[in-house]
């Protein structure tokens, strides 16, 4: 962005602005300034693209189809043909992470836009209305809480029945929780605010006053703290593809290579160690990432 | 006002870094504090806050502060390092904030608190803290001390509050003291109360005061002298009692624009501001 | 004031809290302005006067007596029509203003809420009209300076054009050189549209500025109603108006010490 030519960047600092357009554009770019700043956060940021990128070119990528067998070549160690080594039944391991992005990021989107609406809902509405509202919603906020985020998944998988897209819906229902409680803190203090009486004595409906002018508020701690549990839900999905709930083999989710990779560990450490250290790296990066997007976004920091 | 002065303050800069550019809050202050009432007066943004904090090297962390001269009696505040100015404030050099409330520690006693002031080389007993504590709460015009003694600082009013902090500050008696908006919190009655307390200081117990306000009728009346601040720089000094008298063209706009008791359905005056203030 | 009354209160009282906590922070106050009067309410911070405004403006129903406002006689909960009528104005324009909202979204809010048409047109005017002008439009509430973010307040409650602003505090978080600008405007704005205004200050020079009649209140009451003249020809005769009267001057010596003896612990 250093590299802008004199006329955007004097677009983009303008101190007037005349269109929506560049007012919206030109906070986004502030906020770019500030998360450039901030060299961790920037690495978090690469990986997660280069994640994306490896998921989404993942055949270029890959030298073999995830699970193409090769019985004569199992149990091969990392080498020039087999970065990663080869698994059980002779399947490159490389190959098998590269697509297993797929699955991460799938269960990762799907959960947080589930997840996020769903706590942003609960949270405001609760926070807003206060009495008996909050406390109804509040305490089946506790009672999900109440759980451990694996035992609970395992108990929806148990009665859901076992697969990704049940997963999915497991982990976004323990996942929600925190997010409401997030939620109805923030909409508490801005609930007291004068720019909310502004707009209550404009006649405002409480569902508007809620969606245009309390959410917006909330969004930006909602999208920090769902970034900062992505690694928590992606470990979750690994536990549960670990325990043989999540994604069915031979689909080459991390937690199920992981899982089978075990049995191994002694005499092919490879197998569980990649994936492994796909999930570590990928926690990580959303960690950093989030870690950057607080100072970033957090109103109270600005 | 022969004696020399207890704090000497010559070409004072102040200037912060933000992300888009570099902020120039005092540019080139100087002023000497006697034993007497110095009123800082400015609009926001003047500089007349950064200044008072920067004699106690209190400046935010992405400021620096400059000067040719920053001298506090003996000690040359400039050069003294942070472990030597932790000595000097809240022990010679004191300050009182706006909002007593954030100044103060909510889990302990008011009286406690004052205690804590008492510098850690006079040695007391309980009892003899205890009383200096309680004469320094009468010393602020605090009518039922014992009782004060034992609040806790939510359950003081706003004017209290800020008297707890002024006898807080006294504690260590101070040689010369910076106000920042004292009484701007206030009711304009307790407000009273708080300013002859200060008055008191500097008349009997020879304090210099350093009171930073936007507030010019306040500063007209209370201090002795006043220095106007514009845009980081002051515009104009002169005798309290004279400011009505005030030459320079923002200071004499600042007083045109006040409205006042017979002003009524009058336009008020607009400040016009001229670029060249920015100079001088 | 003979003439029809806009807004007449009689016995407001509101109270916070409930059984042994509650507190009476309305007792039993009434007055009355007339058609295109500015009426001023002075006191100082906790005496009631902004809970005041709150009670009429309906952000809070939990109130009691009589509110009439443009023959009209008010219930806790208003109607939408109310709040085209009734607008007010906050003391901090740094916290009444939508952060995350410009200067356009903000003031076509209101009249999305209302359905009222040609939202641009009158967005363009009521800038002009509060002095900021059409290259404010596109801007954030941080972009803007204390006195402009004012002025946007001051728009957004005028873009309903409602015939009664309540005024809580308007200049008192702004420095003098623009606390001169914002009272010009309204006073401008005031005779340019015909606005009942309730001033609400602790300053009583700038109610004395802008206002006819008064009252003086603490703790909850009105201590007294006067005329503006009174205090401009000095005939102010409750104690507590003359110490809000001594305390407006400056600092007095003498004065002081007297308030001195008067502290309460």
């Amino acid at each position: 962005m250093s590299d802008a030519s004199p006329t955007l960047r004097a677009w983009l600092t303008a101190e007037v602005t005349t269109s929506a357009r560049q007012a919206r554009i030109q906070s986004f770019y502030y906020g770019w300034l500030r998360l450039r700043a901030n060299p961790l956060a920037l690495i978090g940021l690469l990986i997660l693209l280069g994640l994306v990128v490896v998921a989404i070119c993942a055949p270029l990528i890959a030298p073999v189809g995830p699970n193409d067998q090769d019985l004569m070549r199992r149990l091969a160690p990392p080498s020039g043909v087999h970065w990663f080594g080869t698994d059980e039944l002779g399947r490159d391991v490389f190959a098998r992470v590269v697509y297993g992005s797929r699955i991460t990021l799938y269960i990762s989107f799907l959960v947080a836009i589930i997840a996020a609406p769903i706590g942003l809902a609960v949270g405001t509405t609760a926070g807003y209305f206060g009495g008996w509202t909050d406390t109804v919603l509040m305490r089946i906020n506790d009672i999900f809480l109440s759980f451990p985020g694996l035992i609970l998944a395992l108990g929806f998988v148990a009665a859901l029945g076992s697969g990704i897209e049940n997963a999915v819906i497991a982990i976004a229902l323990t996942a929600w929780p925190p997010i409401a409680r997030l939620a109805r803190a923030e909409t508490l203090t801005i609930r007291a605010s004068d720019y909310i009486a502004a707009v209550r004595i404009q006649g405002a409906s409480s569902a508007r006053i809620i969606l245009r002018h309390i959410v917006p508020m909330c969004v930006p701690s909602v999208v920090v703290r769902i970034t900062l549990n992505m690694a928590g839900i992606i470990l979750t999905a690994a536990g549960l593809g670990f325990l043989g709930l999540g994604a069915q083999p031979p689909l080459p989710e991390w937690g199920a290579m992981l899982s089978t990779g075990r049995q191994y560990m002694l005499g092919a450490w490879w197998i569980a160690a990649m994936p492994g250290l796909a999930i570590l790296l990928t926690s990580l990066a959303f960690n950093l990432f989030g870690d950057g997007l607080r100072d970033v976004l957090d109103p109270r920091s600005e | 006002m022969t004696e020399t002065p207890q704090l000497q303050v010559e070409d004072l800069h102040v200037r912060f870094r933000t992300p888009q550019r570099i902020v120039h809050a005092v540019r080139g202050v100087t002023f000497q504090v006697g034993r007497e009432k110095v009123g800082i007066v400015g609009e926001s943004g003047s500089g007349k806050s950064q200044t008072g904090r920067a004699i106690l090297k209190l400046t935010p962390p992405n400021g620096t502060v400059t000067a040719k001269r920053l001298q506090f009696q003996e000690l040359d505040i400039a050069a003294a390092s942070e472990r030597a100015m932790l000595k000097v404030r809240g022990r010679r050099i004191s300050m009182i904030m706006q909002d007593p409330k954030h100044a103060l520690d909510p889990v302990m006693r008011v009286g406690a608190q004052i205690a804590e002031a008492i510098p850690a080389d006079q040695k007391l007993s309980a009892a003899e803290r205890r009383e200096r504590v309680m004469a320094m709460l009468e010393a602020v015009h605090i009518r039922n001390p014992a009782r004060v003694h034992e609040l806790y600082p939510h359950e003081v009013s706003g004017g209290m509050g800020q008297r707890v902090m002024i006898a807080m500050m006294l504690m260590a008696e101070p040689d010369l003291l910076i106000a920042d908006e004292p009484t701007s919190a206030l009711d304009v009655t307790v407000r009273m109360q708080v300013l002859a307390i200060l008055d008191d200081l500097v008349t009997r117990r020879g304090l210099g005061l350093i009171f930073i306000s936007h507030d010019l009728n306040l500063v007209a009346t209370f201090c002795d002298r006043v220095l106007i601040m514009y845009a980081g720089r002051i515009v104009e000094e002169c005798a309290a009692a004279e400011l009505a008298d005030a030459k320079h063209p923002y200071t004499r706009g600042l007083l045109a624009s006040l409205p006042r008791i017979g002003s009524r359905h009058q336009k008020l005056a607009v400040l016009n501001r001229d670029p060249a203030w920015l100079d001088g | 004031m003979g003439d029809t009354a806009m807004i007449s209160v009689n016995n407001l009282r509101v109270s916070f809290g409930s059984g042994a906590n509650a507190v009476q922070a309305v007792d039993g106050v009434s007055f009355s302005v007339g058609q295109g009067e500015t009426y001023g309410l002075v006191g100082e911070s906790g005496c009631g006067k902004s809970t005041i405004l709150r009670a009429l403006c309906g952000l809070n129903p939990n109130w009691s007596g009589d509110v009439v406002i443009g023959g009209e006689t008010m219930l806790p909960l208003r109607t939408r029509s109310f709040y085209r009528r009734v607008q007010m104005v906050f003391q901090d324009p740094y916290g009444s203003l939508h952060p995350r909202h410009t200067v356009n979204t903000t003031l076509s809010e209101p009249l999305a809420i209302h359905g009222m048409g040609d939202a641009d047109a009158r967005i363009a005017r009521v800038l002009v009209e509060v002095g900021l002008g059409p290259a404010f439009r596109y801007r954030y509430p941080h972009q803007l300076s204390g006195g402009q973010r004012q002025r946007l307040a001051i728009a957004r409650a005028l873009i309903l054009e409602p015939q009664v602003l309540l005024l809580d505090e308007p200049t008192s978080a702004l420095d003098v050189s623009v606390q001169a600008e914002i009272l010009n405007l309204l006073v401008d704005l005031r005779a340019r549209l015909g606005l009942t205004c309730i001033l609400v200050s602790h300053d009583l020079a700038v109610v004395a500025h802008m206002c006819d009649r008064l009252a003086v209140m603490n703790a909850g009451r009105v201590m007294e109603e006067l005329p503006v003249a009174a205090l401009e020809d000095d005939s102010a005769s409750h104690p507590y108006t003359r110490q809000l009267l001594a305390a407006s001057l400056g600092y007095d010596r003498r004065l002081a010490t007297g308030a001195v003896e008067d502290i309460d612990g």
